[in-house]
């Protein structure tokens, strides 16, 4: 069948030579729309305002309260990017999980049917939002900074621990998303993503034996100083492991969900 | 062009669907008829690309749905209306579709009022809105990539009578500007007035296809008595027609309009009404042909409710 037997015209859009009905929504397109319903449902914005909010909380209460020495943007900036760090995921969850608890998937898929495109956009923008909250907890901190200097070095800043930290933001953030496509249900995967790392530590902890794992396996234990200082190729080494476990597993799972999962 | 071409799907072990063939031309309205658990959705949701169907396979302007570039663009959806997110307002919905496939969004007022969804609701969170609000704004959603082919799942499903007609109006206009149209009901009278073709399915199956003439041909003839009921029965058993009772009062006979009436004449019995049986016939047509499904609801058309999911 030919394209030009079905064409009709439309009056409220005179059917013109739109490029864009030919061709492919590009990633880029994708990764726009996968942003916007980061924020565009009312779960959605209230979850990025707590974020800021609590944020700027933290770098407030650290820049009046904490010891005066602390007052520094190095130090503060440490404790906003932790914030940000735990809050990400859920919003990378929430990305995936409410496509299905929401059964807008439904829609996406019919739009673009070629679900590794969805997923790539997903990621994408899960990407782009880490950077972003790098970006504003770094604000943040500096605001939290200028409330009360410390007298020394307060403005001084590792360009390595900057990296690093917006390297931790974005795994934090994907770690979600892949948990999110794994489980597929909302409150589940939120639930998950805390207790089973804190399970996974608590019984490394306590089982003999098991400390060795731990040590290479523990999100808790070889992912968060990556805001303090820079890590040794040792630590490099654990970090790599550790995201085999959290990040390489479950997104594989979640990959092979999202995209064979039956749509109802 | 909607071309299907022996779609079968299994569920466990059981065929929901089976070899399920027809075609839609451009130009036409489709109905797609048969009672819940028929086997309508399915065929929807293979043809749509959401389904991997066991055998048999189905083409969208010529080819599968999946290898359209944009499909957006070319063909409007709308499998189930209850499936948008409840927290997002509903131009946003209709400006992420118009996002995703490159598609003006500046067109999202004026569709939703051509939906006739108003500003106010516009703005509303769709967990606010009602079924039927659902139903256009997935109507406007089907609409917003000026498509060539729309595929519309129970699009009345939830409408008042108001709208059901608002939309067989708008369906009618589509198709007259060339666009292909299948859509599905579970209630005879949703489609018949706009359908030009009529697919029956019950069971899995396509009972029985072709325009409503077709369908009708040899359907019987509609008489009602203006008060004397049984002596009509009788006029029909003495004049060796067979008779049947309609649910909605009087009686189809297997004979021609003319035949009747001299029968009715033969038994002294005043008519208020004598013709071809056409929409009564068309629905006991439908459901003499769909009854045999094993999970067919009993023929009660009032009662026939869509399941909620």
């Amino acid at each position: 069948m030919s394209t030009a037997t079905a064409r009709f015209d439309d009056p409220l859009s005179p059917r013109s030579a739109d490029a864009a009905r030919e061709h492919r929504p590009s990633l880029a397109t994708l990764t726009r729309v996968e942003l916007r319903k980061m924020y565009d449902t009312r779960a959605g914005f209230w979850l990025l305002l707590i974020c800021v909010l609590l944020t700027l909380l933290v770098a407030v209460l650290s820049g009046l309260f904490d010891d005066t020495d602390k007052h520094t943007l190095s130090s503060i900036f440490n404790g906003t990017s932790q914030v940000v760090t735990l809050l990400l995921p859920i919003v990378g969850i929430l990305l995936v999980t409410s496509e299905w608890s929401q059964r807008t998937a439904q829609v996406t898929f019919t739009l673009v049917p070629r679900r590794g495109r969805v997923l790539a956009a997903k990621v994408s923008a899960s990407v782009v939002l880490a950077l972003v909250a790098f970006a504003v907890a770094l604000v943040l901190a500096a605001v939290g900074t200028a409330l009360d200097p410390a007298s020394d070095g307060a403005w001084s800043l590792s360009a390595g621990v900057l990296a690093q930290t917006a390297f931790y933001i974005v795994i934090s953030t994907l770690m979600g998303v892949a948990l999110g496509a794994a489980i597929l249900l909302s409150a589940p995967a939120i639930v998950a993503s805390f207790v089973l790392p804190i399970g996974f530590s608590v019984a490394t902890n306590l089982i003999p034996g098991l400390d060795g794992a731990a040590r290479w396996l523990d999100s808790g234990t070889t992912l968060p100083d990556l805001t303090d200082h820079i890590y040794s190729a040792h630590a490099w080494a654990r970090v790599a492991t550790t995201l085999l476990l959290w990040l390489a597993l479950p997104m594989a799972i979640g990959a092979w969900r999202f995209l064979r999962g039956e749509i109802r | 062009m909607i071309e299907s071409h022996g779609l079968t799907k299994r569920l466990g072990g059981r065929a929901v669907v089976s070899d399920v063939t027809f075609a839609c031309a451009p130009g036409t309205v489709t109905g797609f008829l048969g009672p819940n658990g028929a086997g309508k959705t399915t065929t929807m949701r293979m043809l749509c690309g959401l389904s991997d169907p066991d055998a048999g396979h189905a083409e969208i302007l010529g080819g599968p749905y999946r290898a359209l570039p944009n499909p957006g663009r070319r063909v409007g959806i709308l499998l189930d209306a209850s499936a948008q997110h409840g927290g997002r307002r509903g131009q946003e919905t209709l400006t992420l579709s118009a996002l995703t496939m490159g598609a003006d969004p500046k067109r999202v007022p004026e569709l939703l009022d051509r939906v006739g969804l108003e500003k106010r609701a516009a703005r509303q969170r769709v967990k606010a809105y009602s079924l039927g609000m659902r139903q256009r704004l997935g109507i406007a959603n089907a609409l917003i990539g000026d498509p060539e082919v729309l595929i519309l799942d129970e699009p009345a499903n939830g409408l008042d009578p108001e709208g059901m007609r608002w939309m067989r109006g708008l369906l009618r206009d589509f198709a007259d500007r060339g666009g292909t149209v299948l859509l599905s009901s579970h209630l005879l009278h949703e489609v018949e007035a706009v359908a030009d073709q009529l697919l029956i399915i019950g069971g899995g199956k396509i009972v029985a296809a072709g325009t409503r003439e077709e369908l009708l041909a040899g359907a019987g003839t509609l008489v009602r008595a203006a008060d004397d009921a049984p002596a009509l029965a009788s006029a029909m058993a003495s004049a060796g027609l067979t008779a049947r009772a309609h649910p909605e009062g009087g009686f189809i006979v297997e004979a021609e309009p003319e035949e009747v009436g001299r029968a009715a004449l033969a038994g002294g019995v005043a008519l208020s009404r004598l013709g071809p049986s056409e929409s009564a016939g068309l629905e006991q047509l439908f459901f003499d042909l769909t009854s045999g499904a094993p999970d067919a609801p009993t023929p009660a058309p009032a009662d026939l409710q869509e399941t909620v999911r």
